[in-house]
């Protein structure tokens, strides 16, 4: 069956065509990056080429899951609160396979996430708020998180060991 | 993802399949739930049994659902959940906010 990538523009670094894409980390360029529109759309997609990509980097059912909806989360972080659907501004996301780890990056063309005015989602006050748990899920799904707000965006880069030890879900810390 | 609404011996139980997802899912939970409420019927059981995903939108509109019901009067009860879906409402502490069952019967019998 034919593999789609992403909607979007890819980028140069992988020089191959479309159709080299799902075998990108058996290949010795290790790295595929696109650059997406802020829309819903982007957010699937961005989903599904993480569950695409890590499923052929040897991650089981569970962690292509959890890999997947840690992107996913990202990329709804993005795309709404970065980006806030502006059609001028882009998702750049990039997927990297090195050093024993799959290392995502996603970054947004917004104001910066404010990691001060996130609220803890599992403290009781908290519990039965509609939203803020995105970054709370991220955390508990990759094995490091990095988040890098700027005045001209933020870079949230997720790094999953291909060959760590199965931990499950981790408890997660804000 | 699908709803499709059967009323048991009072309870309205939802059978939701597919994704509760940013975007469609949760909009289609809220307008079931919203219907629901305005014919009066404030007895909800949510069966989510064919529900394999829900990310932190879904999350939310399930949260939004419960509180809603609740402010109304109603209750609103979950039912049946997949692994993925438990193991979310675990590490978001909200497995013990929400009464989750697992038998429809008992899970009618249990509405006041």
């Amino acid at each position: 069956m034919a593999k789609q990538p992403p909607v979007g523009t890819r980028s140069s670094e992988d020089s191959g065509s479309t159709k080299l894409y799902p075998k990108i980390f058996a290949m010795t360029e290790q790295r595929v990056s696109y650059t997406l529109d802020s829309t819903l759309e982007t957010v699937d997609s961005a989903e599904q080429a993480a569950s695409r990509i890590a499923s052929e980097a040897g991650f089981d059912d569970d962690e292509v899951m959890r890999i997947a909806m840690a992107v996913r989360e990202a990329a709804v972080n993005a795309v709404l609160h970065g980006n806030a659907y502006d059609p001028g501004k882009k998702v750049s996301l990039a997927f990297e396979q090195t050093g024993g780890n799959l290392v995502i990056t996603i970054r947004d063309q917004g104001k910066g996430l404010d990691l001060e005015k996130i609220p803890d989602p599992l403290a009781p006050e908290n519990l039965l708020k509609t939203s803020g748990r995105g970054i709370f899920l991220i955390r508990s799904f990759m094995d490091e998180v990095h988040i890098s707000p700027s005045q001209t965006g933020t870079e949230i880069k997720l790094v999953k060991h291909v060959h760590g030890p199965s931990e499950g879900v981790k408890e997660a810390s804000q | 993802m699908k709803t499709s609404t059967r009323q048991v011996n009072g309870v309205t139980i939802v059978d939701c399949s597919g994704r509760i997802t940013l975007g469609e899912g949760s909009v289609i939970l809220k307008d079931v739930v919203r219907e629901l409420l305005s014919k009066g019927q404030k007895k909800i059981l949510l069966n989510l049994g064919d529900v394999n995903y829900i990310d932190s939108s879904g999350i939310g509109e399930l949260v939004s659902a419960f509180t809603t019901v609740r402010n109304q009067g109603g209750e609103l009860k979950l039912l049946n959940l997949t692994k993925k879906v438990h193991d979310l409402l675990q590490i978001t502490k909200l497995y013990t906010v929400f009464d989750v069952k697992d038998d429809e019967a008992s899970a009618v019998k249990s509405f006041s």
